[in-house]
């Protein structure tokens, strides 16, 4: 008995690491640095209007989202549709990071499929998603009154992941839903 | 059809000495043999077994840009790798820096070869007690 003790200990520590990987889900998808900390701060011209500025002091003192998207994205086009749906329902606002792209699609993109962000900054350099640790759009980051981040989102938004991961973080937080 | 596969192979094979990085270099070799080095250890996060050194996602380029752009700042190796993970994550590094959370990394192989190395002990140990018998030997092979 005794010397089949080892391997069958060895076997289960195995088969509990396969559970662990095979549970995990998308095995890309990179946990944050960021949360449970202070989102960067960031100060970009907004999409409508180089002129204005949209950055971290628009987010203060409450819950918002900035939903990280470009008119190249497939999965921001998936997710659009839910995002305005988030939006018409007067939530949590969405501020968007328009990331690596130009001006005039991305224009012509809010104008076709509608727009549900209270502003977009135009990013079209890269640096600011970076800064943020932005790896493939779309990707949405929850933040905090006190600007910290509660969870980031990989990949479109649906009403599942809102459900499960964004909306008892943002009861949590004292946001209104 | 020999053509095209001589053709399939010529590119095959140039196209492996065409640099990714497209950038002008430092005027300083020693800035220069710092970025490519720093280059090749940064994994591209959207394409995760390359380099960004080896990668033309444009993400790689942009922190090719930010690590030229730091270089040139004078910051140093440490501060660029602090700058990295402190966005990306330990995972960004292909040699992650030894700290607690990567520890479990760093000791795993030296764990794993004392524990190979035990097992072959034992094994060995085991055979050597066991009775030298060339007639069940010569036996167990005729049947």
């Amino acid at each position: 008995m005794n010397r089949y003790l080892v391997p069958l200990l060895v076997v289960l520590l195995l088969i509990g690491f396969l559970v662990i990987g095979l549970k995990k889900g998308d095995p890309r998808a990179l946990p944050s640095p960021f949360i449970g900390k202070p989102a960067p701060t960031f100060e970009l011209p907004t999409l409508a209007d180089p002129e204005v500025t949209v950055g971290s002091e628009d987010l203060a003192g409450k819950v918002s989202l900035v939903n990280v998207w470009a008119t190249w994205c497939a999965g921001c086009r998936a997710e659009h549709g839910f995002l305005l749906k988030l939006a018409a329902d007067k939530t949590v606002p969405i501020y968007g990071i328009n990331w690596r792209d130009t001006r005039p699609e991305a224009l012509r993109w809010i104008e076709e499929l509608g727009d549900p962000y209270i502003a977009s900054g135009f990013d079209g350099s890269g640096r600011v998603g970076i800064d943020w640790g932005v790896y493939g759009a779309p990707e949405t980051f929850l933040v905090g009154p006190d600007g910290v981040v509660l969870h980031k989102h990989l990949g479109p938004l649906d009403p599942r992941a809102w459900e499960e991961d964004f909306v008892p973080r943002i009861t949590a937080a004292g946001g209104n839903l | 059809m020999i053509r095209l596969l001589a053709g399939l192979l010529a590119v095959l094979i140039f196209s492996s000495a065409v640099a990714i990085d497209s950038d002008v270099a430092f005027d300083d070799p020693e800035l220069q043999a710092r970025y490519e080095k720093l280059i090749s250890e940064v994994r591209c996060l959207k394409c995760q077994n390359q380099s960004i050194k080896d990668s033309n996602v444009f993400l790689a380029a942009d922190l090719r840009r930010e690590i030229r752009r730091l270089i040139a700042e004078g910051k140093t190796d440490a501060e660029i790798v602090e700058f990295l993970v402190t966005r990306y994550g330990e995972f960004a590094l292909y040699r992650p820096r030894a700290s607690g959370k990567t520890l479990f990394l760093w000791i795993a192989p030296f764990f794993l070869v004392l524990f190979g190395g035990f097992a072959i002990y034992r094994v060995v140990r085991h055979r050597m007690t066991l009775p030298i018998d060339d007639e069940t030997d010569t036996q167990g092979a005729a049947h």
